[in-house]
């Protein structure tokens, strides 16, 4: 495995002593990444802010061999970052969270992420991350080989025009795992290619938006490209991947731009499917809730207050508001995953949403595709069975507002996924807590005590009043026998 | 009589710990956490659990502030307070915090709905099921701490300190 000639020193005992950069504002985290990467031999750096990482990335400009950065950061977003590190520094880049929805992670690697973990990650999974660093390696070596026909075998990392990306795709596996069979097939005669790999500099970076804007974004192709920007030593290849970047990277600016302008949005839940949508830009409001065919509205992580119109006092939000022309007010967003499905459209009619799901497979217990009421992310096939879902729990079970949320609860948290775990609905949890509770019971009194204790000792300094009035309540609370007929049917939060 | 301590101590603290799995409390990331303990990081679990609660008393004062200060309606309270619950969530998975993190899962549910008392009642279990966690952990590092005392007077030529055991 050593044997493929990297320029680095550390080849010899690679992966030892990879050059890892983590990036998490959680501090608990990063102190156990550290550790766990300290480990595995890795060299490891950690930092949690988004910028001072970006800032650590471009002082030392081949300091680092691999980035793994958390999604919520609370300066930038994750996503941001990894596609700012793909472009300016071309590095792999690994992202994490406690999120697994698909639609996150689908966006992930839409971004250019090589993989996605989900917290808590274990140990196991770090051993391996230097697979990324090595498959890059070759196939940067391979990209200036300009070996056409491995190429042709070989998925690039980024999507190409080729056909051969979307036999990946309907691998049913994991690409990463897919593309890690063929790499192991490599004759590794790259010892003999010494070149370092393509960074795409200012200079050249400028050609190539030159070009593109000269023969325009919707008819440009990275063949056209390459030739315009009249680089004879860059391959086609370098050219496509950089352009799937580039175009990443303006939709969302464009996006966000979309978004300044129209201040509050509010969206329908809606189908798409890329083999039938025509969806033009704009904000469109509908009073049905059946699904439909919508534009790609994108809301960057803010839930934009939808407009006070549904003041009909359910506490628990406007999105099923009991009136006939509801107005299901469900915030999505739809991500540079939707341009990108749009531009793919035309070139590439085997990336279809539908096997979206097919091809990444990042958790076993992902079992099926996310729904989130108010979280701006989701896929666009959740969508769909999202507003199946509201419009059937609209028809049957509107009798009761509370007897309501619970089914909806219910159903909902049986649909999600649950973060990082892979286990039992929420409502199971429940279940499970209130049981434990009650076993305990007779301990009950003892436990309250050890909490009341707990808040004398001053771990809340300023709450510790209110904490001892709570747990006064809270004594009865999880006790309470009348409550567990409700906790079976679900989540009972109200 | 020291052998017998160091052993006494030991079995208390398998004795808890196994309490705290059966009961959900803690999870396997917590074993995790103990096998990255080593000799050059001897603490390692008591610093990271330091860390956690730090940072968790934190983001539970914030959330009680938001949740008693905000408005009914004011969505972007709800949605900070989505963030925090994230943030608590993604620490508790760290160190395998099973229940906490469970109930902030349901508190998000909550606050994804704007439901306000189903927040406040969140908010009572989680600082709930945060104490309860957090005594838990303080008796379990007590134990162990007088285990390896009791296990330096045993081997005289270790100790530091003389006679600290029972």
């Amino acid at each position: 495995m050593g044997s493929s000639g990297f320029s680095s020193p550390r080849s010899d005992y690679f992966p030892a002593g990879l050059r890892v950069l983590v990036v998490d504002d959680d501090p608990t985290w990063l102190k156990i990444l550290e550790k766990m990467l300290k480990k595995c031999n890795y060299e490891v750096t950690i930092c949690n802010l988004a910028q001072e990482a970006l800032d650590l990335l471009r002082e030392r400009k081949d300091g680092f061999d691999l980035v793994i950065s958390d999604v919520n950061m609370p300066d930038m977003d994750g996503f941001k970052l990894l596609e700012l590190v793909g472009l300016e520094m071309d590095l792999p880049v690994i992202m994490m969270s406690v999120d697994g929805e698909t639609s996150r992670v689908m966006k992930g690697v839409q971004h250019g992420a090589c993989d996605y973990l989900l917290k808590p990650i274990r140990m196991k999974e770090l051993r391996n991350i230097w697979q990324h660093v090595y498959r890059k390696r070759i196939h940067e070596v391979r990209d200036i080989e300009g070996h056409e026909s491995i190429e042709e075998l070989y998925m690039m990392r980024n999507g190409s025009e080729k056909s051969s990306d979307d036999s990946y795709l309907f691998s049913g596996g994991d690409p990463i795992s897919g593309k890690k069979r063929k790499d192991s097939d490599i004759k590794s005669d790259s010892s003999s290619a010494k070149k370092s790999r393509l960074v795409w500099t200012v200079d050249l970076h400028q050609k190539f938006v030159k070009a593109v804007n000269q023969i325009g974004l919707d008819k440009v192709g990275p063949k056209k490209v390459r030739d315009l920007m009249g680089v004879s030593w860059i391959t086609r290849e370098n050219v496509a991947s950089h352009l799937q970047k580039y175009r990443l990277y303006l939709s969302r600016l464009q996006k966000e731009n979309e978004v300044k302008a129209t201040g509050n949005v509010c969206l329908q839940n809606s189908t798409i499917l890329p083999n039938e949508s025509n969806a033009a830009p704009g904000n469109v409001k509908s009073t049905l809730p059946m699904p439909m065919t919508e534009s790609k509205k994108a809301l960057y992580g803010d839930v934009i207050d939808p407009p006070k119109t549904n003041t009909s006092g359910i506490s628990f939000g406007h999105y099923f508001g009991p009136k006939s022309e509801a107005k299901i007010q469900n915030q999505y967003s739809w991500g540079p995953g939707v341009s990108f499905m749009q531009f793919k459209q035309g070139q590439n009619p085997h990336f279809q949403s539908g096997h979206m799901f097919d091809y990444v497979h990042p958790r076993p217990s992902i079992k099926e595709p996310d729904i989130q009421v108010t979280q701006v992310q989701s896929h666009l096939t959740n969508s769909n069975s999202f507003g199946q879902i509201s419009c059937s729990m609209w028809g049957t079970k509107n009798h009761n507002l509370d007897q309501y949320m619970f089914d909806y609860l219910e159903s909902s948290s049986q649909r999600n996924s649950i973060h990082g775990t892979g286990s039992s609905s929420a409502s199971r949890l429940w279940d499970e807590e209130f049981n434990s509770f009650s076993s305990r019971g007779p301990n009950a009194t003892d436990l309250l005590e050890e909490s009341i204790g707990c808040s004398n000792q001053e771990f809340v300094p300023q709450v510790s009043p209110h904490l001892f009035d709570s747990f006064n309540l809270d004594c009865e609370y999880p006790c309470d026998p009348v409550e567990y007929p409700m906790m079976d049917q679900g989540l009972h939060i109200l | 009589m020291l052998g017998l301590s160091v052993d006494r101590l030991r079995g208390d603290m398998n004795r808890l710990l196994a309490l705290l799995f059966h009961q959900g409390v803690l999870d396997e990331q917590f074993l995790q956490l103990q096998q990255l303990q080593d000799e050059s990081s001897p603490n390692f679990v008591s610093e990271v659990v330091n860390i956690y609660f730090h940072e968790s008393e934190k983001l539970l004062r914030n959330l009680r502030a938001l949740l008693y200060v905000l408005v009914d309606r004011e969505f972007s309270e709800y949605k900070k307070m989505g963030i925090h619950l994230n943030q608590l969530m993604g620490s508790s998975s760290s160190i395998g915090a099973k229940r906490v993190r469970n109930v902030c899962v349901a508190f998000r549910s909550a606050s994804d709905q704007n439901n306000r008392a189903g927040c406040i009642r969140s908010l009572e279990l989680l600082e709930y099921e945060y104490c309860y966690l957090k005594n838990k952990l303080h008796e379990l590092f007590q134990i162990e701490q007088q285990r390896s005392l009791a296990a330096a007077v045993r081997y005289p030529v270790l100790q530091q300190r003389p006679n600290h055991h029972t």
